[in-house]
């Protein structure tokens, strides 16, 4: 299977603060990998690395084969590649919904305008947003944001698209309509690496599931592994603690 | 004969005479004030803007040294402009510079002066609401720019200048409202600004407390216009509060009326 991300003794510290340890993994394109794990565990710090939003202390991340952290390759063009979906959405303020998945296309790949329009048209329309693509991200409800900040994801046209706790700032009612447009491009053959804590989610979707714990991985399997036959202690405990809730 | 008519006259009578009489210098004066005052503010604002830009350039341990020591030495003499210039007040900036420029030999336009003046004063305060203006901006909105592949510089101009510059409008407008009012200072250099050209009037009527009291209400009517006319320029800058449905020809385009910010 082709490896799109490889990622190799990788660990980061903050100060004196070991957050992650030694971490390896890949990642095949077209495979949904869910990590889960208890808050502080560092799983939306590996994922930042990936996208190099942190700087990794130490370790290899390859690329198709080229390692983005002594490269020809630049970070931003690195970037382009790698979609990042935030927990807190972070649209720009000072675009409206089409700006926002429009100025990516336009500024960094240079797109004409046009063409950039017309991709983002297609994937808003994906994510259900193409009617709102007037309004300002102020107008919008969280949940609308999120899938417009996916639409700007997408419309730079990624090899993979990185999910950081997406719907952990959502009310619970608008979870249902981001996580719908999650499995239909997981569905789709997006390659996906999603940091959640929605594990209905994770067992449904995910090709691979890894739970992580104090920096490390603990437990890297399939979901149904995970869920219903864990072979770590660690991993018992967490799941027994969640999914009791 | 006319001391003693002079000396009838009420304070009605010479207010009235001084601005008959006057009123083609006074107003020379401040359109001369609204010169300076306007392009101190704009030249200063975009001094302002780069400064501000320049000092808020991030630095990490990635950086090639030739950077980081070319960033060093730049944030270290932006820092000295800011703070001598913050730091003293500016008659006697307009001072030393207008004599000191003619000490080297180079005489100096007092109003081209006045303008250089005010701007290089304007722009070092407006470094500091610029800086502040980009560090209030959400860490977030740097992050999905990067996401997105842009370097900094596209960073900056797409996306966090846009908003910067919404932000900073109500303390640029202070800054030209403030400057209105100083340029009054510069008639130590003689400027024929409007303090200058009242200080000359009364000087001529020796009516002190009419002439003085004219161009306090000039100035006066200066400042309170162009803060309306600031305020109806943030009004439109922050856009309509609806927008329209995208709608197919089916669906007619409605209007959703947002109040507060979220529907």
């Amino acid at each position: 299977m082709e490896k799109v991300i490889e990622i190799r003794h990788l660990q980061k510290s903050f100060g004196g603060n070991e957050v992650l340890k030694d971490i390896s993994l890949d990642v095949n394109k077209g495979e949904v990998v869910c990590i889960i794990g208890s808050s502080g565990s560092g799983k939306s710090t590996l994922l930042r690395c990936i996208n190099l939003l942190e700087d990794p202390t130490s370790g290899e991340i390859t690329y198709h084969g080229e390692n983005v952290l002594s490269s020809r390759l630049s970070r931003a063009e690195y970037r382009t590649k790698m979609g990042m979906v935030f927990q807190q959405f972070n649209l720009f303020n000072n675009l409206t919904a089409l700006g926002n998945c429009t100025v990516g296309p336009v500024k960094v790949l240079g797109r004409s305008k046009e063409q950039a329009t017309e991709t983002a048209m297609k994937f808003l329309e994906l994510v259900g947003m193409d009617k709102y693509i007037n309004a300002r991200p102020s107008q919008l409800s969280g949940g609308q944001k999120q899938r417009v900040a996916i639409a700007r994801a997408l419309s730079m046209e990624p090899d993979a698209l990185l999910f950081d706790e997406p719907t952990s700032a959502l009310d619970p009612e608008m979870v249902g309509e981001v996580l719908k447009v999650m499995k239909t491009l997981a569905k789709s053959g997006l390659t996906m690496v999603v940091v959640t804590h929605e594990m209905d989610f994770a067992r449904e979707v995910a090709n691979r599931v890894l739970f992580m714990d104090k920096g490390v991985i603990v437990e890297d399997d399939t979901p149904d592994v995970i869920f219903t036959n864990p072979k770590n202690e660690r991993t018992k405990e967490f799941l027994k603690r969640t999914l009791e809730k | 004969m006319l001391l003693s008519a002079a000396a009838e006259m009420s304070f009605w009578e010479w207010t009235s005479s001084i601005v008959q009489n006057y009123w083609p210098l006074l107003l020379m004066g401040a359109g001369i004030t609204l010169l300076i005052s306007i392009t101190g503010t704009i030249i200063g604002s975009a001094i302002g803007l780069i400064v501000g830009v320049v000092r808020t350039i991030p630095v990490s341990a990635r950086d090639s040294a030739v950077k980081r020591s070319v960033l060093k030495i730049l944030n270290f003499i932006l820092t000295a402009y800011i703070e001598v210039f913050r730091g003293t007040p500016m008659i006697v900036q307009a001072t030393v510079i207008f004599y000191g420029a003619a000490f080297a030999g180079f005489y100096m336009d007092t109003t081209l002066a006045g303008i250089l003046i005010v701007s290089i004063n304007t722009g070092a305060y407006m470094s500091e609401i610029v800086r502040g203006g980009i560090l209030s901006v959400d860490k977030g909105q740097f992050e999905a720019a990067h996401s997105i592949g842009m370097t900094h510089i596209k960073t900056m101009l797409n996306i966090i200048m846009p908003q910067v510059i919404r932000n900073i409008l109500p303390a640029t407008g202070n800054e030209f409202v403030i400057n209105i009012k100083d340029t009054s200072v510069l008639n130590v250099i003689a400027v024929t600004e409007l303090f200058f050209q009242g200080k000359t009037v009364a000087g001529i009527t020796f009516q002190y407390f009419p002439a003085y009291l004219i161009i306090c209400i000039m100035y006066f009517i200066m400042t309170f216009t162009v803060t309306r006319i600031l305020k109806a320029v943030e009004k439109r800058m922050d856009g309509s509060d609806s927008y329209t449905i995208h709608g197919s020809q089916t669906t007619p385009e409605q209007e959703f009326k947002v109040k507060g910010g979220t529907l």
